[in-house]
C-alpha cells in the first residue's frame, strides 16, 4: 500500500497536527469539559489512522514502531493501576484520590485540580489511543499478509 | 420532543436499510448514519460525554468496517431468504416489542431523570457533593475516575487483555517453535 494521492497527502500532513493537538486538549482538560481519556485517546489514534491512510503503512510504522507502541500501551495500564496503588500507600484506601485530598487541593475549575483525575485521564488517552492504534496496524498488517 | 421522534425514525430506518440491502458498503454507510443520528440524540439530551465518545468511536470502527469490506472481493450478497425463518424472526420481533410495551408504561416520561422521582438516590449525591469530594468541575469525570474506579480499571483490563489476543493471534509470522538439540 503506497497512500493515495498527492492532493490528500498535502491536506492530510495540515490536518494532522489539529487533529492531535484537539485530542491531547480533549485528554488534558476530562475533568473540567465534555471529554475525557476515552475519547481524548481514540481522537490520538484517529490522527495516526489518517496518517496511515493517507501515506501507507510504512511511513506509519517507521514513525511509531510496533514495539514502541506495545510498550506505550502497557505504561499507560501501569499508570493507571499506580494511580489506583498509591492510595492505598498514602491514604490507606484503594482508588483514594490522595492528591486532592492531602496534598495538593488545587483551585476548582483551573487545571490544577481534582488531585489524581488529570492523571488517570492521561494514563487512559494513552493506553486507549495506542491500543486502538494497534488495532488498526494489527489490521492492516493481517490483510496484507493473506493477499 | 419532535426532534427525538425524527431521529428515532430516521435511525430506524436507517438500521433497515442496513439489514437488508446487498451492497455490503451501503450497509456499512448506513451503519454509520445511525452513529451520528445516536450522536446527535445524546447531544440534545445534554450528554456531551457521550456524544463526543459515540461520534469518535463510530469513525473509527467505519474505517475498519470499510477497510474489512473493501479489501474483499465479494461486495455483493446473493442469495434468497427462507420464507419460514422469515415468519418466525418477525414472530419473534412482535413478541419482544409487545413485553417492551408494557414494561416501558412503568418508566418515566422519556427523558426525565430517574433521580428526580427517587429521594437519595446516588446520581443526586454525586452531583451534589461531586465538586466538593473531588475538585473536578466535570461531573462525568468525577464518577468514573473517582466515585466508580473500579468500574474504569475493569474496563482498562478488558481492552488490554483484548488488544494482546489480538496482537497475539494476528501476527504477520508466527515465531518458530525451539528445536530440540538432539532432534
Amino acid at each position: 500500500m503506497k497512500g493515495m494521492t498527492i492532493i490528500v497527502k498535502t491536506v492530510s500532513s495540515w490536518v494532522k497536527v489539529f487533529i492531535f493537538l484537539f485530542g491531547i486538549n480533549i485528554v488534558l482538560f476530562g475533568h473540567l469539559t465534555p471529554g475525557g481519556g476515552f475519547a481524548g485517546g481514540v481522537i490520538l489514534a484517529a490522527s495516526y489512522v489518517l496518517l496511515m491512510l493517507a501515506f501507507g503503512r510504512q511511513f506509519v510504522e517507521e514513525n511509531l514502531p510496533l514495539g514502541l507502541a506495545s510498550k506505550l500501551d502497557c505504561l499507560g495500564a501501569f499508570m493507571f493501576a499506580l494511580m489506583a496503588i498509591l492510595g492505598i500507600v498514602f491514604g490507606g484506601s484503594f482508588f483514594l484520590n490522595f492528591l486532592f485530598q492531602k496534598y495538593l487541593p488545587g483551585q476548582a475549575l483551573h487545571l490544577v485540580s481534582a488531585g489524581t483525575i488529570p492523571l488517570s485521564n492521561i494514563a487512559i488517552g494513552l493506553k486507549v489511543g495506542v491500543s486502538l492504534f494497534m488495532v488498526i496496524l494489527m489490521l492492516s498488517i493481517s490483510c496484507k499478509g493473506r493477499e | 420532543m419532535t426532534i427525538f421522534y425524527i431521529l428515532l425514525v430516521f435511525m430506524v430506518i436507517a438500521a433497515i436499510i442496513a439489514v437488508e440491502t446487498k451492497d455490503l458498503l451501503g450497509s456499512v454507510i448506513c451503519v454509520g448514519a445511525i452513529g451520528v443520528g445516536s450522536s446527535i440524540l445524546f447531544l440534545f439530551l445534554r450528554a456531551p460525554d457521550i456524544a463526543i465518545t459515540q461520534i469518535v468511536v463510530e469513525v473509527l470502527s467505519l474505517i475498519i468496517l470499510i477497510r474489512a469490506t473493501i479489501s474483499r472481493d465479494l461486495t455483493f450478497i446473493t442469495g434468497e431468504r427462507e420464507f419460514f425463518w422469515t415468519v418466525v424472526s418477525i414472530v419473534i420481533i412482535f413478541v419482544i416489542f409487545l413485553g417492551g410495551m408494557k414494561v416501558l408504561d412503568t418508566l418515566p416520561d422519556f427523558g426525565t431523570p430517574i433521580f428526580t422521582e427517587v429521594e437519595g438516590s446516588p446520581s443526586q449525591i454525586y452531583i451534589e457533593n461531586g465538586l466538593k469530594d473531588t475538585g473536578a468541575a466535570n461531573v462525568v469525570a468525577a464518577v468514573i475516575l473517582d466515585y466508580r474506579g473500579y468500574d474504569t480499571l475493569g474496563e482498562v483490563t478488558v481492552l488490554f487483555t483484548s488488544i494482546l489476543g489480538a496482537t497475539v493471534i494476528l501476527r504477520a509470522k508466527s515465531r518458530k517453535l525451539v528445536e530440540e538439540p538432539d532432534a
